[in-house]
């Protein structure tokens, strides 16, 4: 099916020398149309096919079309609901502020210092070679080097800085935060270095001419024209944490839930109408906070041109 | 990859202290990334009496010898063919889809602006909700979740957006000189479109195959819900992960690891060799 909407994109344009009525706004459909058909199909369908069962009524054998609000109010009014969304808002504030400080610095370092086009290539590739790896096995990677017996806490002990192994290191929100750090400071690093690179260097050497510092440059031209890399960024590492499923399960050790991971139990007791409703939660959320982002910046303007 | 953005600079200027300051973090960062990975490869060549921590107990390759051997670990081969053949799959569903949705979006067309949040949507939504709407889609109808339809149609709507992104970028860079220069020697639309347009966009289309391939390979959340009762690698390496405490565990992401890398590097190597060919090409 996909390969025959796709020929029929490919070829449009030629049948559009032969035939000039068919609009290039035809054309522009016929090849976003399989793009238009996925995304609607599996992607929005599915998310109101939840929205709708978020009012159905259940019990321990099936789910039953209905239109009520319990769930809603069961999911509003229990206190583990708002427990989750403040432990995993505090994640996703901790890992967006380390992952921007650090993206951002990787960025300008690869845009602005490194000379050789050779070397940036190579050292932007380094940072993005582990995403395209698997997750889970980069999440577990730190398992043994930050436990107890683990690499880290051998080489402190034998460089002497402490006698006890630390415990705080694995299992605990701090092991959470590297794991959250170490798989998504690429998603700053990419649309940060992006927006650096399309500043014209003239503009630095002006600001400079002009008789700015480094640092004032820095905070009047570069932040200001990098702010659509900054906003990119941003959204992607804050959905990720907000969407995550197995780093707090795996890091935690215990202490704390995901909002998707309270979501998988739910869904997994097959008590979907519950889970529809806090699915649906979520995603208001994060649409919310996302819309906020994406009012800052024209993302559209900028991405398609 | 990235433009540079001081080319202009005269080389035999000084330094300032500020690229030896992001030079140490880009280091330090590195050792980051990698550090963690390269402990988890040392130990999966653990000696069999060796366990999931330092030290090494001599060197030994029984952690990958115990993956083949039937018994627990008898689903990890088969599952990691079935992988494979999805992240193919999946490759090129999404480099057809998104290189013609790339074309298409170079010019405003009613509903664009609508399409372009669909796809942002897509890319943002919480990847295991994905997975739960289209199962229940599934449920509703009857249908049987399977790897190649349901499952597909996850990993889907998480690398379709993910190639139309890269799509643009590729799209930013591109000359559209070109294509008028084919319009003006004589070229008809499907002549510019697989002599011209196509082969300039190649490397871009090359990385958008082997970003979809590695991101379906290594998918878990979108594909758990609907992956029916045949499992991927990573969903079996996620089984693995609650009842194995034997270093076959980091036996199994090594081997995983160095598939990606196989992937990725014969990319790039194909990549370079293309641009390399061309630049000789240019300068005579």
């Amino acid at each position: 099916m996909e390969a025959v909407g796709q020929a029929t994109a490919f070829t449009a344009p030629a049948r559009a020398r032969r035939r000039p009525r068919l609009t290039s706004e035809a054309i522009s459909w016929l090849q976003v149309g399989p793009l238009a058909f996925i995304l609607i199909v599996f992607f929005a369908l599915p998310t109101v096919l939840f929205l709708v069962v978020s009012f159905f009524d259940y019990d321990r054998t099936g789910i039953y079309p209905a239109f009520m609000l319990d769930n809603y109010r069961e999911v509003l009014t229990t206190p583990a609901t708002l427990r989750i969304y403040v432990s995993s808002l505090k994640f996703a504030f901790i890992v967006w502020a380390i992952t921007l400080l650090l993206g951002f610095s990787i960025a300008h370092f690869l845009v602005f210092h490194v000379r050789s086009a050779a070397v940036r290539t190579v050292l932007f590739l380094l940072c993005a070679i582990p995403f395209w790896t698997s997750g889970i096995i980069r999440t577990i990677a730190w398992i043994p080097f930050l436990g107890r017996n683990g690499a880290f806490n051998q080489a402190l002990i034998d460089l002497h800085l402490i006698d006890q192994p630390l415990e705080f290191l694995l299992f605990s929100p701090f092991a959470v935060c590297v794991t959250y750090v170490h798989l998504f400071t690429l998603l700053m690093i990419g649309p940060i270095a992006n927006s650096l690179a399309k500043i014209d260097p003239a503009l630095l050497e002006a600001a400079r001419d002009a008789g700015a510092s480094r640092w004032r440059t820095m905070v009047d031209v570069v932040i200001p024209l990098s702010k659509t890399g900054i906003a990119l960024g941003s959204i992607l590492v804050f959905t990720q944490v907000m969407g995550d499923f197995f780093v707090v399960k795996q890091m935690s050790g215990g202490q704390s839930a995901s909002i998707v991971s309270a979501l998988a139990t739910e869904i997994q007791a097959m008590q979907y109408p519950p889970a529809a409703a806090s699915a649906m939660l979520l995603v208001l959320f994060v649409a919310i906070m996302v819309a906020g982002m994406m009012r800052v910046v024209d993302v559209r303007k900028e991405l398609v041109r | 990859m990235i433009g540079g953005g001081a080319r202009s600079r005269d080389p035999r200027e000084k330094r300032p202290w500020t690229f030896y300051a992001l030079a140490t973090l880009m280091g330090v960062f590195l050792l980051f990334l990698y550090g963690p990975m390269f402990v988890i490869y040392l130990l999966s060549f653990q000696g069999p009496n060796g366990g999931v921590t330092f030290p090494m107990v001599g060197v030994s390759t029984v952690w990958f010898e115990d993956i083949l051997k039937p018994g627990q670990m008898a689903n990890i081969p088969v599952a990691f063919g079935r992988s494979i053949l999805l992240a193919a799959i999946v490759s090129t569903i999404t480099v057809l889809v998104s290189v013609a949705a790339g074309l298409g979006f170079r010019r405003r067309f009613r509903g664009s602006g609508i399409l372009f949040y669909l796809a942002v949507a897509s890319l943002v939504m919480p990847s295991l909700l994905v997975g739960f709407g289209i199962g229940l889609g599934f449920q509703l109808f009857g249908w049987k979740a399977d790897l190649f339809s349901s499952a597909l149609a996850a990993q889907l709507t998480w690398t379709l957006p993910f190639g139309l992104f890269a799509m643009f970028a590729v799209f930013n860079r591109f000359n559209r000189a070109y294509e008028e220069a084919a319009t003006d020697l004589g070229a008809n639309a499907w002549q510019r479109l697989r002599w011209v347009t196509l082969p300039i966009l190649l490397p871009g289309i090359l990385g958008v195959a082997m970003g979809a391939f590695t991101l379906s390979y290594d998918e878990y959340a979108r594909t758990t819900l609907v992956a029916g009762n045949r499992n991927t690698l990573p969903l079996e390496i996620y089984a693995l992960i609650s009842s194995s405490t034997s270093p076959t565990l980091f036996a199994i992401g090594t081997l995983t690891t160095t598939v990606s890398f196989l992937v990725i590097g014969a990319t790039l190597a194909f990549v370079f060799r293309l641009q390399r060919r061309r630049a000789l090409a240019r300068h005579g």
